[in-house]
């Protein structure tokens, strides 16, 4: 296994679009939260350390965007390319693949989620002066520690949609829609089932772990985010099945 | 060895390949031969455990490839020479793929040397040429110095340069007791490399013979005669036994054609009826012509004959 996942991190640093995504995540987090930030106090109004926080990490859904189209593309590169074919000459198995290539990515991705992550919160802290909070202050290293897994785990969703879909513009799609439109769609849904469905829904749930504190009747940090990993969690299994199944 | 038992493949309705079988052996060049969508390239994906087989088994040695533990040192593999991701410099190619199978760096340099790709190692392998392209396939195919290997169709799109590289290679690789398993739509191509042949059409095995055998077994051996006095030839000829099988003669234009009987026999019966001749060929078919004979029947889109 250590050989195969020696390989994975050769093919993720190899290529162009690995440092070009990782850069973007990284500035669409920091951009976002130096930018909110730098908004919020120049408008002169006071800014509780609830929102010094959240304005700190906006850019989090942007910056997971980016890394859920570079999970994709880890695989669905090798299938516009017919890369896939090669690479299972070398690995036959395709759940050992697989397994290797969900590892690397998230290793790095991890990493540069993270690096991202306290960047743009020291960095927006820095900005807001007296009124910004400190990581030692109740619940904060979780959130922006958990602004990194939130992150590192959009990715890990674009890598399954890419393996299920295998076709980089439909699983770029699909992964845009269910990290970024859809979850703000289900505040649409009437009744109480509609507040169920919208909190549980991806991104609604996994961004509980960015908040200091828990919003009346959401669900906490760690439950939302196992929500959100439960998700992934089914289209991963979903795409290990069909890998195992289908012709490459 | 390769060892092909009852491999069929069916999409949907469709049966790509049909119950086929074949083995191919260490030490010689296979030729892997048939009309284009024939059904070469399923039966070559089956045996590398790229589809899976509605029927069959395909084994390497004994063991299905998906079973095998570093593949690549045990068989190399050129399917498609563009299939390589074009952002990735030539050498990381080979790296990644040297890695997964717990092959050393070193080799990687070795196999770009041996493939004359050294100077463009570095070079991202989207701008490379087809016959560069099928050099780093090549190189890859070799990289764990495996004893089986097997090409399709290696030769398509290449300039007279590439393919003779390519045609020594594979005699080469054989020479050293591997098995070379290659696949090709044209006939003349394999009579150039091959030791033995395993012709299919339409999925179905249509021969599975050496390739002197082959040539031998067409019907279309014939001697070709040119004389003054054509019909009256003809009709002495056509009387004459046959050493194997019956005698045919059949007029074509401004020459005969003879089956059945050797040019010598032509010769002495036309002497011994005082005829005189301008011109005796024995003419032996082509393995082209033996390959357009066996495939007539099964070429997926036969044209329509006026």
């Amino acid at each position: 296994m250590t050989g195969v996942l020696r390989s994975e991190w050769t093919k993720l640093r190899s290529v162009r679009s690995t440092g070009w995504t990782l850069l973007t995540a990284v500035s669409l987090m920091i951009g976002f939260g130096v930018l909110l930030t730098a908004v919020s106090k120049d408008m002169g109004e006071e800014v509780g350390p609830a929102d010094a926080l959240m304005f700190s990490l906006s850019g989090s859904p942007f910056a997971s965007l980016a890394v859920a189209s570079l999970g994709v593309l880890v695989i669905s590169g090798e299938y516009r390319t017919g890369m896939i074919r090669t690479t299972l000459l070398a690995v036959p198995g395709r759940l050992r693949m697989l397994t290797a290539k969900v590892a690397v990515f998230t290793a790095v991705a991890f990493a540069v989620s993270v690096v991202a992550s306290f960047a743009a919160f020291l960095i927006g802290q820095a900005v807001l002066g007296d009124e910004g909070i400190a990581l030692g202050d109740p619940g904060v290293l979780r959130a922006v520690a958990g602004s990194a897994l939130l992150i590192t785990a959009s990715g890990v969703f674009g890598l399954a949609l890419g393996t299920l879909i295998r076709h980089t513009p439909g699983a770029i799609v699909a992964a845009i829609a269910l990290i970024f439109v859809l979850p703000q769609m289900t505040n649409m849904l009437p009744g109480e089932w509609g507040a169920t469905v919208r909190d549980h829904f991806t991104t609604n749930a996994g961004d509980q772990i960015t908040l200091a504190e828990v919003v009346g009747g959401q669900l906490g940090p760690w439950a939302g985010f196992g929500v959100y990993c439960l998700w992934i969690a089914t289209a991963l299994a979903a795409a290990a099945v069909l890998l195992r199944r289908r012709d490459a | 060895m390769i060892n092909v038992r009852s491999l069929t493949k069916r999409y949907g309705s469709t049966v790509a390949v049909d119950g086929l079988s074949f083995e191919v052996r260490r030490g010689q060049v296979t030729g892997f031969l048939g009309p284009n969508g024939a059904g070469k390239s399923t039966t070559m994906r089956m045996i590398l455990g790229l589809d899976r087989p509605s029927e069959g088994t395909a084994l390497i040695d004994g063991t299905p490839y998906g079973e095998l533990r570093n593949p690549l040192r045990k068989v190399g593999a050129l399917l498609d020479a563009k299939a390589v991701h074009g952002g990735r410099r030539a050498c990381d190619h080979l790296l990644c793929l040297a890695q997964s199978n717990g092959i050393p760096a070193s080799r990687v340099t070795e196999v770009l040397a041996l493939t004359g790709l050294t100077a463009v190692a570095r070079r991202r392998v989207g701008g490379f040429s087809l016959g560069m392209s099928q050099r780093l396939g090549i190189a890859a195919a070799l990289l764990g110095d495996p004893e089986i290997l097997m090409f399709d169709e290696p030769v398509n799109g290449l300039d007279p340069e590439g393919i003779m590289w390519i045609r020594t290679l594979m005699r080469d690789l054989a020479a050293e007791g591997r098995a070379v398993f290659v696949s090709s739509h044209l006939m003349s191509e394999m009579a150039q490399t091959a030791d033995h042949l395993v012709v299919i059409g339409r999925g179905r095995l249509i021969a599975d013979t050496g390739v002197e055998e082959f040539i031998g077994r067409s019907s279309q051996a014939y001697v070709r005669v040119r004389a003054p006095r054509l019909p009256e030839l003809a009709r002495v000829l056509g009387g004459t036994g046959g050493t194997a099988g019956p005698v045919e003669v059949a007029l074509h234009g401004d020459h005969l054609r003879v089956t059945g009987l050797g040019a010598e026999a032509v010769g002495e019966t036309a002497a011994g009826a005082g005829l005189t001749l301008h011109e005796l060929t024995p003419v032996s078919p082509s393995l082209e012509a033996a390959y357009m004979e066996l495939t007539q029947e099964s070429t997926e889109y036969a044209g329509a004959r006026a």
